[in-house]
């Protein structure tokens, strides 16, 4: 059995293995097929400061090897999750860490603020890269100053882990990354999906209420996986790699990139235990290959 | 109710008609309990472009026999690989997913079970169900042609089966909601399935008739646990999953226009 435990700046893992925000829920939906306790941490649902009630039905679209989202960050608000489901979480041995979106930097200054003053939530993902709400957050994450100006802001207001979640629609997402390390960031996650989009030919529409989309699922993995090695050469705080992980092979590819902690996503839907998979498939490789310890393979790539 | 991944294996993959096939399931361990009313996801395999599992709702749940029937419509690379299964296969399934129908109080209540297209296919659990209670459903099925129309012996060892046709070759002509069955007799309570069109003109019939009438959504879905919310309806209380709320919900909950 090698050494799983990883680190995302001061906050310690005992795996690399998290689950994306917004496929998993709060973790209690799965806990029929995960013992969440083995999982290095759980990224739960996008939380915004207000209730929101998300975009129109359709909001989803399968497509070759993937599928398009445009939920638009359906959540009740923060003071809901404060009163109401932290409650049902803070007693699980994992990392709990809240995915914050909003619309405004006040809005996520406001909710990071609410979320620090909870003991059993030890970080947060700042989503400055949700495509499907407008000003969802990507506003800022596409330019370098926007995604500094948010950081700092929350920054100042937020103690713990800081991880800002990176949105791959951009001309050069290292220069986004080097913002939010700028800016006091203690990780970067990426990628947030790719903006898409699919239409039914025969009734001559989109498939998704808002048109376009956000994609995600194995056929996004080589983008994710080569902005993550960009990344991860460009800035000194970890990386947490994400975008299509649908096995153990593919979470090791990210962390040989760079990644010191990886997020599945999409393919809890696939296999709603697979993430207990990946944790056992890491260990079996590290076994097999004589590493005693998995951040021997972080960053460990030859080129 | 909890939750199991199985992998279930494959007695026999009967085709019904053109488009429809029925997968009858088992396992070597006891199947869990599930209700009628409540689905099912099939991984499908060996169509690495198929992503997402397939949600099926339960045709029939046989203990005695272990036995769990999925009456699959033929519409895509998923379902149309599900046709290809053989006996001894195995098939990778999570279940049971989702609410079920609620069940009568008591044993004096009517009910109608409406049924459209492949929407019929979770009423035949229901009315067996019912049946074993001491209550006689009765089936109102609908469909396009005759070559839509599913198992209806199975349906007539459960209770009476009034049919409509849109051709007219089989039954009444028209819609479900045109059938004489509906003025000649009286119903307390109404259970339909089927293409959203049908139910949403079933509600409002049941609604305007006083009935208290439950559907049973199929919006598409992803996770099929309440996690990703891509499935939501419009309800009174907002956007809820119909594959953790639902799929069946009261008609007094939903915000559509009846």
């Amino acid at each position: 059995m090698a050494d799983l435990r990883t680190s995302i700046g001061k906050l310690q893992l005992a795996n690399p293995v998290m689950t994306a925000s917004g496929t998993f829920g709060y973790g209690t939906e799965f806990a029929d097929f995960v013992d969440l306790e083995r999982l290095g941490g759980v990224i739960v649902k996008g939380t915004t400061l207000h209730h929101r009630e998300g975009n129109p039905y359709p909001r989803m679209a399968e497509t070759p090897a993937g599928m398009l989202n445009a939920v638009g960050l359906q959540n009740k608000g923060v003071d809901y999750f404060c009163e109401h489901i932290y409650p049902t979480i803070k007693d699980y041995k994992t990392n709990m860490i809240v995915n914050v979106s909003g619309s405004a930097i006040e809005d996520y200054v406001a909710t990071a603020e609410r979320i620090n003053a909870l003991d059993a939530i030890p970080a947060i993902e700042l989503n400055i890269s949700c495509p499907n709400v407008k000003q969802g957050g990507m506003a800022f994450g596409v330019t370098a100053k926007g995604a500094e100006e948010v950081v700092r802001a929350v920054r100042q207001v937020y103690d713990k882990t800081l991880i800002v979640k990176l949105s791959p629609n951009v001309t050069d997402i290292t220069e986004i990354a080097r913002a939010a390390e700028a800016a006091g960031a203690d990780s970067v996650s990426l990628i947030n999906t790719l903006l898409g989009m699919a239409i039914d030919a025969e009734r001559r529409r989109p498939l998704l209420s808002t048109v376009t989309g956000g994609m995600s699922g194995p056929a996004v993995k080589p983008i994710a996986l080569r902005m993550v090695w960009q990344v991860a050469k460009a800035v000194q705080i970890p990386v947490v790699g994400l975008g299509g992980i649908s096995n153990a092979t593919d979470a090791i590819e990210f962390l040989l990139a760079g990644a010191s902690a990886i997020e599945v996503g999409t393919a809890n839907f696939m296999d709603p235990a697979i993430t207990g998979k990946i944790v056992d498939g890491i260990n079996e490789y590290l076994d097999r290959h004589g590493f005693s310890s998995v951040r021997d393979i972080i960053g460990a790539l030859e080129v | 109710m909890k939750k199991y991944i199985l992998d279930l294996k494959v007695r026999e993959t009967v085709a019904v008609g053109r488009q429809f096939v029925l997968l009858r399931l088992t396992a070597d361990d006891q199947l869990p309990e599930m209700v009628p009313g409540q689905f099912v996801e099939v991984r499908i395999d060996e169509t690495p472009s198929v992503l997402l599992r397939r949600p099926i709702s339960i045709h029939y749940y046989d203990k005695a026999a272990n036995e769990l029937g999925l009456l699959v419509q033929l519409v895509g690379n998923g379902t149309r690989w599900m046709a290809t299964l053989e006996p001894g296969d195995t098939v990778n399934i999570v279940l049971p997913l989702g609410n079920g129908f609620t069940l009568p109080a008591d044993t004096s209540v009517r009910p109608l079970l409406i049924g459209g297209g492949v929407g019929v296919a979770p009423l035949l659990y229901l009315g067996q169900k019912l049946k074993e209670m001491g209550i006689t459903p009765t089936f109102l099925l609908g469909s396009r042609t005759e070559n839509e129309l599913m198992r209806i012996a199975e349906y007539e060892k459960v209770g009476p089966v009034y049919i409509t046709t849109e051709n007219g070759a089989v039954g009444e002509q028209g819609y479900v909601t045109q059938h004489s069955v509906l003025t000649r007799e009286q119903f307390d309570q109404v259970y339909t399935c089927g293409p959203k069109p049908m139910m949403v003109a079933v509600a409002r019939w049941a609604k305007a008739a006083g009935v208290a009438c439950e559907v049973s959504l199929e919006n598409k879905m992803a996770c099929g646990v309440g996690a990703c919310l891509c499935c939501v309806e419009d309800t009174k209380q907002g956007h809820v999953c119909v594959c953790s709320e639902g799929p069946v919900f009261s008609i007094d909950k939903l915000s559509w226009q009846i």
